[in-house]
């Protein structure tokens, strides 16, 4: 029976067990990843009549010469760069001492992974109103080191990190667990042979907990990666329906919104969507790479 | 001496780092309380003179919280419900059964998980407003009835039972049908409900999908018409943060509770897949 070759008996009665689901993959997932690198080299489209005029790279050709959309590259990497290795680190550290705490420590946990849970919306109003200029907390507690009131919100320089700010306090807790998962499997046997060569605390650390957590590290930042380049919900929120003052949290989904959203234009809305998807490919790829040589499995 | 020191100092650190992942709800709970003259007062007060409860039944009476509600209810349940249901099936039909083109089938599955989630909406909002159902429960939930990353995971635990009770129940008579329900699924009921949950968490949050496809007041989700009420209520925070506690409250009851499976589905999800 283990070995039993698939027949078409079988094969039809898989299929039946499929059904459900490739109904509502193949519509609703596996069609529109055609349908959208199809749409993004639409040239002239109407949506309404569904014609479309010919093919080309006319909407490629639209984003490369739209400063607005060169400015949503450049704040979602700016965004990536910042929130994922500042991300990764803390969370590590935080994991490491965590780990060592025995007292309370399933209180700690429960409390560092609660942004997870909570809606990106409603605890972006809460940010929004944290960041108030006049009345927020934020500039009550800078007041405290003599810095001065920061429009948060309102200032160009300041909104892209309110935004960096809130996304690293959110995503906090997720990479925790999955950090303090890593550290209990680590066997203690290391440890302990480290220990016997007289390794101190911290060669520990680097030499044993370090490497062998690589894998966890190298999950956690193309996790990082691929949602950082994904953000919309905290900017949305955070601003009010706006991409920022001047435009200045204006990310690549952002734009993809408003080009489809407000604009109509679909096509140019896809033709960003396919670049999008090949950034993360590519950072994802080098990723990788750097990861062969440095993550031991 | 040492020893004692960095232990106080471990827990100074780990206590600061807590209070700063609180202090945005407990901000919110504070300023949800407040008289709005006490909301502006610098600087700001923690504990108002008298709670004003008064505040969550304002906030939920300025807006169609209700209505909200119910739509986050019945979009969570239904996709859940839904999502489980298709992605029981698959699962055990990857686990266990054996068909024509079960690895290339895998494998594109594989690879659409790699394609971000925004390209998607475009088609899926054409299809949907050509099937009629934009500004319905239609658009908010038929897209995520299923889920590759919820059978993966299912056929992951499904792979783990012992073959020995398969072919126990096969010789007793039982169908692959029977098989499945009442004996694979009780079985894995730890991995479902870790999927469950996180299925819960992401539906009841989810905002740029349900913000598009909604015009109309009485279809928006919870989120949507936080975000919609923030333009309405303009600079009452007092009433802001009653809404904002009311919309967060479920998932982080429901966290409380079933914690554990959460982070066991997330531990189990992050490092297998």
């Amino acid at each position: 029976m283990l070995n039993e070759k698939p027949s078409l008996k079988s094969s039809a009665i898989a299929l039946l067990y499929l059904l459900p689901m490739l109904v509502i993959s193949i519509t609703f997932h596996i069609y529109p990843i055609i349908s959208s690198f199809a749409m993004s080299l639409y040239t002239k489209y109407d949506f309404y009549t569904d014609k479309v005029g010919g093919l080309g790279f006319d909407n490629f050709v639209y984003l490369w010469n739209d400063p607005d959309f060169h400015l949503a590259v450049k704040n979602t990497l700016i965004f990536v760069i910042a929130v994922v290795p500042i991300t990764v680190i803390l969370s590590l550290v935080i994991a490491l001492l965590l780990n060592q705490i025995k007292f309370l420590s399933g209180f700690f946990r429960t409390i560092y992974f609660l942004p997870f849970v909570t809606s990106t919306i409603a605890i972006a109003m809460v940010w929004n109103w944290i960041y108030h200029s006049d009345y927020g907390l934020m500039n009550y507690f800078l007041g405290w080191f003599g810095i001065h009131p920061i429009h948060w919100l309102t200032d160009p320089n300041y909104s892209l990190l309110a935004l960096i700010i809130m996304s690293i306090w959110k995503n906090l807790g997720f990479n925790i667990i999955l950090f303090l998962v890593g550290i209990n499997n680590i066997d203690d046997g290391y440890y302990k042979a480290a220990e016997i060569d007289g390794a101190n605390a911290f060669q520990r650390f680097w030499n044993v907990t370090l490497p062998l957590l690589s894998p966890i590290t190298f999950l956690v930042s193309i996790n990082g990666v691929i949602g950082s380049f994904k953000v919309f919900d905290e900017i949305f929120a955070l601003f009010q329906g706006t991409p920022g003052p001047g435009k200045a949290d204006l990310t690549i989904v952002y734009y993809l919104y408003q080009k489809f959203y407000t604009e109509y234009k679909y096509p140019v809305a896809a033709a960003s969507g396919v670049v999008l998807f090949f950034l993360i490919l590519l950072v994802t790829l080098v990723q990788l790479w750097y990861s062969r040589k440095h993550v031991h499995y | 001496m040492a020893k004692t020191i960095s232990k106080i100092l471990l827990y100074v650190i780990v206590i600061l780092g807590a209070l700063t992942m609180l202090i945005p709800f407990l901000w919110m709970i504070s300023t949800s309380l407040k008289t709005a003259p006490e909301t502006i007062k610098v600087p700001p007060i923690w504990i108002p003179k008298q709670l004003q409860w008064g505040n969550y039944v304002a906030a939920w009476h300025a807006a169609p919280f209700g209505r909200y509600f119910i739509n986050s209810v019945v979009v969570t349940t239904l996709s859940t419900a839904g999502t489980l249901f298709t992605s029981i099936l698959a699962a055990f039909a990857f686990a266990r059964l054996k068909f024509w083109g079960k690895n290339i089938l895998f494998v594109i599955f594989l690879g659409t998980m790699m394609i971000p989630g925004e390209m998607l909406i475009i088609p899926n909002f054409v299809t949907l407003s050509h099937l009629g159902q934009i500004d319905k429960y239609g658009a908010l939930i038929l897209p995520w009835l299923a889920s590759f990353f919820t059978v993966f995971t299912l056929r992951q635990t499904f792979q783990s039972t012992p073959d020995q009770i398969y072919y126990a129940a096969k010789i007793d008579g039982a169908s692959d049908w029977k098989y499945l329900w009442t004996v694979l699924v009780p079985m894995s009921k730890s991995t479902i409900t870790a999927v469950t949950v996180l299925q819960v968490i992401g539906s009841w949050n989810s905002f740029m999908w349900p913000l598009i496809v909604t015009n109309s007041e009485s279809m928006r989700t919870l989120p949507v018409g936080l975000q919609a009420f923030t333009t309405d209520a303009g600079t009452q925070y007092q009433l802001l943060m009653a809404a904002s506690t009311f919309v967060i409250i479920p998932m982080v009851i429901l966290y409380i509770f079933l914690q554990k499976y959460i982070i066991a589905g997330i531990s189990k999800a992050g490092l297998k897949g």
